[in-house]
């Protein structure tokens, strides 16, 4: 057989990392959310920026965050990208755009996909909306909401998050 | 202790690698899949194994041609038993990793000692590689050295 006669060049070098991830108070809070169709962040008492999800404290006050906001699940495309790139364990089809979205009444960017367009449509300042798998479905996980698509809105203006790019 | 409002998943990571051998060490994992070790002769006689791209005195370049079969047998320069193997480590009972300078080699090479009892592990125990069934062309091609009285 020809390939057992081929000099070794390459070797595979597998690597399996372990870990045990602990959401954390604050977070579990908003993942069950998330399970229940709702978005739950935090609003800083010095700064009044609102965070989703929430880690429990403002990173830049220092302080806890103990109010708990509902949020939209609508908002506006900052910045994004569009993969075209395959990588190991990829579970979506490429061309593909994965969004920073702020959404409306938040001061934080969330993540996610942009699907029901052309992923050449994609740009800053789109309006969003969430689609969620129906209820019997969700977990407590952003894989509950399965993508963001676009509302058909007029585009939000510059100043409404440039503050957030 | 578990707080039953926070959640906790399992968080795995994975990078399937693939990595180029280079050269030598291609050589070297060509040869264990044909069942040989070999070692490297550096300028100064000493013979390295695993073996180098380069040699360590004058920084030059080593070639095919001062490729030489080492082993297979030699000799544990020290060691530390593993009384409680994780589900990565090689052998699914307890084991030494170990040096062992392979006969004709001035070096040592790391590797593991299928010994069975701790008790048995000394500076200096003669080994014998213990090779795998289907050779692919790695370091795994030897399961594991044995000791030579087993």
């Amino acid at each position: 057989m020809a390939e057992t006669t081929e000099p070794v060049t390459m070797i595979d070098t597998p690597i399996e990392l372990r870990y045990r991830f602990t959401a954390g108070l604050a977070q579990s809070r908003f993942l069950r959310g998330v399970e229940q169709g709702r978005l739950l962040g935090q609003r800083c008492p010095q700064c009044k920026k609102v965070y989703v999800s929430p880690r429990g404290a403002c990173a830049a006050c220092g302080v806890p965050t103990d109010e708990e906001v509902e949020v939209s699940d609508t908002g506006t495309v900052t910045t994004f990208c569009v993969v075209n790139v395959p990588f190991y364990d990829q579970k979506m089809e490429i061309p593909y755009v994965s969004a920073t979205i702020l959404l409306d009444g938040a001061d934080i960017g969330l993540m996610h996909l942009i699907q029901e367009c052309p992923s050449e449509d994609v740009h800053m300042g789109m309006r969003v909306e969430a689609v969620w798998k129906p209820p019997e479905e969700r977990t407590p996980s952003l894989e509950s909401i399965k993508y963001f698509r676009p509302t058909g809105e007029p585009d939000a203006d510059y100043e409404s998050y440039g503050a957030h790019v | 202790m578990a707080d039953p409002d926070v959640l906790e998943a399992p968080n795995i990571l994975e990078y399937p690698y693939t990595r180029s051998t280079g050269l030598v060490i291609g050589r070297f994992f060509t040869s264990l899949r044909d069942g040989r070790i070999e070692g490297i002769r550096g300028t100064d006689g000493r013979v390295h194994c695993p073996p180098n791209e380069y040699d360590p005195v004058t920084g030059e370049s080593l070639g095919d041609d001062a490729f030489v079969d080492v082993g297979p047998g030699g000799e544990v320069t020290t060691w530390a038993w593993v009384h409680r193997p994780h589900e990565k480590h090689p052998l699914d009972r307890p084991f030494a990793w170990a040096l062992i300078r392979l006969d004709g080699a001035d070096t040592a090479m790391v590797h593991v000692v299928d010994a069975g009892d701790e008790a048995r592990m000394t500076t200096g125990l003669r080994v014998q590689p213990r090779w795998r069934h289907e050779r692919v062309g790695d370091i795994h091609d030897i399961e594991a050295f044995v000791p030579e009285d087993a």
